[in-house]
């Protein structure tokens, strides 16, 4: 059996005195989908903002393609660019998008990617004549990789439009596109349509399900359980900050075991 | 004296007041960053010895401020203020910068914590979130607290008088003590142009930044 991209081992996370991840540990190969599902509160985004770096976990490790990424017993020590450089194994699409409303579309995508070749010059030492070519040759990659992108997520007409000017549905499309710009291998969505009117739902989700490839390793956080048991590889249930069930989707949403998965269920088909 | 005279005259002395202006800003607009800063950093002896400086500058009057600027130096260290435009320009840019920085904290503190973390997942330092995400939404929103700010300094800047520099008032003043009261009140139009000015100027920023909504 190949090596497993996503290797996630005992993490536990507090907030106060409250512990909202208690021992979570799984697995995961790649250009697999996994959806973690479960009530409010049971610590679903907690987990996809431990991954991505916005929380630190107290402890337990993460590891990526046999790289150990985070140790919570040994956070502190690292430094903010090795954060940096760690985080990008990791890409996230927030609930509520969080375009940056001063840019375009296209501006929006292309800006973390700028931003990296500047740092790319820099550290290598590139000078005068060749920092010059050098950038203009990957600034015309990254503005090529951008227009790819937007149409990748059906938006490559509205490439100069402001985040104030699209729909949430399209909103999010763009934050799709955006996070993908930085090739992560395994892109993470924090309930990516929650914010979104119900009629919007649909091009976000079909969006993702067209993503999915031997190549693209996703995490999606969801209340959409239909969207889940279509597209998952593995769906992982949580409850009260510890995994009460995981399997395929078959297995869960077709003979779930534990009481509460079952109630779970329930309740989502009865909404 | 006639009325193009005493009009030029009290012109003269309004180049004064712009100046003293323009200097002000020119100061006050990065140290109020700067004060920004101090009271935001997480080093707790700094964030509370900058709030307290912030304090004491908001809670005395500017006039006051003036005087201190003016005398201390030569009172308690025996060193008088080389001229009069020091004590005005030190004064003001310190007292405009302490409102500044409250106005630029407000800013910062308003934009979503959403912003920070999508520049973070993507990989952007700190700098970089800063200068290409927050600043230029926090430039956008400081514009109508900073545009009343800035047309009060342009009244403030009368009080140099009490140091003895003259502007536009003491001018004025001079030919009320002569048995002239005209004056002093047709300084109130020089006053109206010049803020007229900026209220059109900080319309037109407010509308050039208004591209985006958010």
């Amino acid at each position: 059996m190949a090596e497993s991209i996503l290797k996630v081992d005992g993490i536990i996370k507090s907030f106060g005195s409250v512990q909202v991840l208690k021992n979570i540990s799984f697995t995961l190969e790649k250009g697999q989908v996994l959806a973690i599902i479960g009530s409010s509160g049971s610590g679903k985004t907690t987990l996809l903002r431990c991954l991505n770096f916005l929380e630190t976990p107290d402890g337990g490790t993460i590891t990526v393609d046999g790289k150990l990424l985070i140790d919570g017993a040994e956070h502190k020590k690292m430094t903010d660019s090795e954060i940096r450089a760690n985080r990008l194994h990791f890409g996230l699409v927030f609930q509520s998008f969080n375009l940056f409303p001063q840019y375009t579309a296209f501006h929006n995508i292309t800006l973390a990617p700028t931003l990296a070749l500047k740092d790319e010059i820099k550290s290598k030492g590139l000078k005068g004549k060749a920092a010059i070519d050098y950038k203009a040759e990957r600034m015309s990659q990254i503005e090529s990789d951008a227009l790819a992108l937007l149409e990748r997520v059906g938006l490559s007409e509205k490439r100069d439009s402001y985040p104030c000017e699209l729909s949430g549905g399209q909103c999010q499309r763009v934050a799709i596109a955006r996070a993908l710009a930085m090739t992560p291998d395994i892109l993470c969505f924090d309930e990516p349509t929650s914010a979104l009117d119900p009629e919007l739902t649909g091009e976000v989700l079909n969006v993702i399900r067209g993503l999915k490839s031997k190549d693209t390793t996703m995490v999606v956080v969801t209340h959409e359980m239909e969207f889940a048991r279509g597209v998952a590889d593995k769906v992982i249930f949580m409850a009260n900050g510890v995994i009460e069930e995981e399997g395929t989707a078959e297995e869960l949403f077709l003979n779930p075991k534990s009481p509460n998965l079952r109630a779970f269920l329930n309740k989502a088909k009865n909404k | 004296m006639s009325f193009g005279e005493i009009t030029l005259d009290l012109l003269q002395n309004f180049a004064q007041n712009g100046l003293i202006f323009l200097l002000t800003l020119l100061g006050a607009i990065p140290l109020g960053l700067i004060i920004t800063f101090g009271s935001m950093s997480k080093f707790v002896p700094l964030k509370y010895l900058t709030k307290t400086f912030v304090w004491v500058i908001r809670g005395t009057p500017l006039v006051l401020q003036l005087f201190v600027v003016m005398y201390v130096p030569g009172l308690v260290f025996n060193t008088p203020m080389s001229s009069r435009i020091t004590a005005v320009l030190i004064a003001f840019i310190i007292n405009y910068a302490a409102y500044f920085s409250e106005i630029y904290r407000g800013g910062i503190e308003s934009i979503p914590k959403g912003q920070y973390e999508a520049g973070q997942v993507l990989g952007m330092t700190k700098r970089q979130i800063f200068t290409r995400i927050v600043l230029f939404q926090v430039v956008k929103r400081i514009v109508p607290p900073m545009g009343n700010e800035i047309i009060t300094l342009v009244k403030d800047t009368s009080l140099a008088r009490v140091i003895a520099y003259s502007e536009i008032i003491m001018a004025a003043e001079r030919y009320t003590s002569k048995g002239l009261i005209w004056p002093l009140f047709y300084t109130a139009v020089f006053f109206l142009v010049f803020v007229g000015v900026l209220t059109l100027l900080f319309g037109y920023i407010e509308k050039k930044l208004d591209y985006y909504k958010g």
